[in-house]
């Protein structure tokens, strides 16, 4: 068993050990690769294919919108053109998605790290309800909420101001399903760091509060910016309560707008703008999944709410 | 409910704990600027919801009187009895027939779910099982796996309707002219296919985590052992799997059941055969009924909590997912079994009101 032994006594060479080593490539082998190639394949066609037709389907011409074939022919960026016409009012819808969804980012994470925390680390009693109205506020079906919402928001009380088509209107309410998942994707973070890491800046001389800025949070970076992506993608992809409190053009979100476009050729549905101006929507989620894949299903896999 | 649980709470900090002094009164700290915001939008929104739910508003005119109705007033439980009868008037024609209008959404919702979410997990496990064996290209096959989760489901819902549109090319590869969006079966199967296509990937994702925690030396044991691959799949996989799918499947079904995009983007509202609480319920509160809206959105609420309690009890799924509270938990369980041990051993009865407190708040934990 012993290492020395064997390479004086039996004298295996290297190239025998690694020969040894490698599988063996028979036809169960090769069936297992090419299986998994082709299932591989079949993943990859399945996500894309949807994807790639509305690709396809934005680069044609606009009058061609309903056209089949597999490659735009000609190939044209007119619908792009058409997305930003005065008429949509585009430009602005996409400023206020952006708008939208920071600012619900920033205040999520504002209070969710201090929350996230106290549930990761503090003994407190009465944690298993308090993780449990947070887990059951992102359970929540979103219409529950928007009912009383919009009978409030649209000026029926006497005691509350007409919110209609007001950014707070679209951020307060988006906080419902940003902080809970916030607040539990961080809570798995923060469960992961050792908690060692406080004790021993406590021996060094930190206070509590010292120690979460100085260790913790710096450590935590990475988990905040996860984060972050992720609440930044709920919120921007959110159509319902944009769809109720944002009715104005001047205040509609990017999603709502591409549901309510009705394009430069009249009558009939513009997919070709549509599908254009869903692929400008579609395009910095599909950067930032490129980019931080890695964190992202991490993060999915640790918070796995939405 | 805080008043069971607070009778729960004490035994256990009864033990004084070194670490544990002083941390409760820096967690509420830490913790009420989430929990009041909570409140805010979600809480005290339900509790207005179900208080609107008993209020109608009265509109048309008095068959009677000739007069024009106005006002608010209270109904009680009106809006849910009419809500299920057809005392409404309000019969329409779904794909199941004819029947009032909020059974027919909540008939489409709950069909909607079963089958959707039980397509997306067959899926997204056998995605989770390829993934897992694949030796190359598993960078390429997670970016592409994310698309469809990363695109907004209104996006995808108007990208479906122009797939499944009469000229379009689901019906070209078909070679059918099916008329998918006009508020048909096909309708349903429309909605069915793209809300699997946006979620399978996902539940793939969460299913690959937890077959990447399965050791591989249980199924070099079995296979040892003289297991088959599909036993090994049913007998280890599938178990060991079962925590992290559970969760996963738990957040598709209320997803799912509360879906509102797909079917207001891919056909639109009034639509009877698509038509679920959410779209329904979202409907009604546009034309100010209010109470009437209210009151389907509520009843949406008790199934969700209904699905997510029986999730939970008959499932196990454990949404929680935290060490020290189940170790709570646990150490109470035990507690309550030494109780009633001493209390059988002793002779004693009457210890019954007690032991109910104490599990009603564990029920909450």
């Amino acid at each position: 068993m012993t290492a020395p032994a064997s390479t004086t006594e039996f004298k295996t060479t290297a190239a025998e050990v690694a020969s040894l080593a490698r599988k063996e490539r028979d036809g169960k082998y090769w069936f297992g690769t090419i299986a998994s190639i082709v299932g591989m394949a079949a993943i990859v066609l399945y996500c894309v294919l949807p994807f790639y037709w509305m690709i396809v389907s934005s680069l044609r011409l606009p009058t061609m919108g309903m056209s089949n074939d597999f490659l735009p022919n000609p190939p044209s960026l007119e619908n792009f053109a058409a997305v930003f016409s005065p008429a949509n009012n585009f430009g602005q819808a996409l400023i206020n998605s952006v708008i939208v969804s920071f600012v619900t980012t920033i205040l999520t994470l504002l209070f969710g790290i201090l929350g996230a925390y106290a549930l990761a680390r503090l003994r407190f009693p009465l944690k298993g309800l308090v993780l449990a109205l947070i887990i059951g506020c992102s359970m929540f079906p979103g219409i529950t909420l928007l009912i009383p919402l919009l009978k409030m928001f649209t000026g029926t009380y006497e005691w509350f101001p007409n919110w209609m088509n007001t950014y707070q209107a679209l951020i307060i309410p988006s906080l419902s399903f940003g902080l809970p998942l916030c607040v539990w994707n961080l809570t798995a973070y923060f469960r992961q760091l050792p908690v060692e890491l406080e004790h021993s800046a406590m021996v060094d001389g930190c206070t509590p509060a010292q120690a979460f800025r100085l260790i913790i949070m710096p450590l935590a970076a990475p988990g905040v910016f996860t984060t972050a992506i992720l609440v930044f993608i709920a919120v921007w992809n959110e159509f319902m309560i944009a769809n109720t409190f944002g009715t104005t053009k001047a205040m509609m979100t990017a999603p709502v707008a591409v549901n309510q476009f009705t394009g430069s050729l009249g009558f009939n549905t513009p997919f070709g703008t549509i599908m254009a101006a869903g692929v400008i929507i579609t395009i910095p989620l599909i950067v930032l999944v490129l980019f931080f894949q890695r964190r992202i299903i991490g993060g999915l896999a640790a918070g796995a709410l939405k | 409910m805080s008043v069971t649980t607070q009778a729960a709470a004490p035994p256990v900090n009864r033990k004084k704990n070194s670490l544990s002094d002083g941390q409760g009164r820096l967690a509420a700290m830490l913790l009420s600027p989430t929990l009041l915001i909570l409140v805010v939008v979600v809480i005290i929104p339900v509790i207005m919801s179900i208080r609107e739910s008993m209020y109608r508003k009265l509109d048309g005119v008095d068959p009677n009187t000739g007069e024009v109705l106005a006002g608010e007033p209270f109904v009680g439980l009106g809006n849910y009895i009419t809500a299920f009868t057809s005392a409404s008037g309000e019969n329409v024609t779904g794909v199941f027939g004819t029947m009032p209008r909020l059974v027919n959404a909540f008939i489409n919702n709950m069909y909607f779910t079963v089958v959707a979410v039980s397509l997306e997990t067959v899926l997204g496990v056998a995605m989770a099982l390829i993934m897992a064996k694949a030796f190359r290209g598993k960078g390429l096959v997670r970016a592409s796996i994310l698309i469809p989760w990363a695109i907004p489901t209104i996006v995808s819902a108007m990208m479906w309707k122009l797939i499944f549109d009469s000229n379009g090319v689901a019906n070209k590869i078909l070679g059918q002219k099916i008329l998918w969006l006009q508020d048909n079966a096909y309708s349903q199967w429309a909605i069915i296919i793209a809300d699997v296509w946006k979620t399978a990937p996902f539940i793939g994702l969460l299913a690959l985590a937890g077959l990447q925690t399965i050791d591989t030396q249980v199924y070099e044991a079995a296979s040892v052992d003289g297991a088959n691959k599909w036993q090994q799949f049913v007998r280890i996989t599938l178990p060991l799997m079962k925590p992290a799918l559970v969760v996963a499947v738990l957040f598709r079904t209320l997803a799912t059941m509360a879906v509102f995009e797909l079917p207001w983007g891919m056909m639109g509202p009034n639509k009877y055969s698509v038509e679920t609480l959410s779209t329904f319920a979202f409907t009604e509160a546009r034309a100010t009924r209010y109470g009437q809206a209210a009151a389907y959105s509520v009843l949406m609420f008790l199934l969700v909590a209904l699905v997510a309690y029986l999730f939970i009890k008959l499932l196990g799924a454990d949404v929680i997912g935290d060490e020290e509270v189940k170790a709570v938990s646990a150490q109470r369980k035990r507690a309550k079994a030494a109780h009633k041990a001493e209390l059988s051993g002793g002779g004693h009865t009457g210890g019954g009101a007690g032991v109910v407190t104490t599990t009603s708040g564990e029920a909450q934990q």
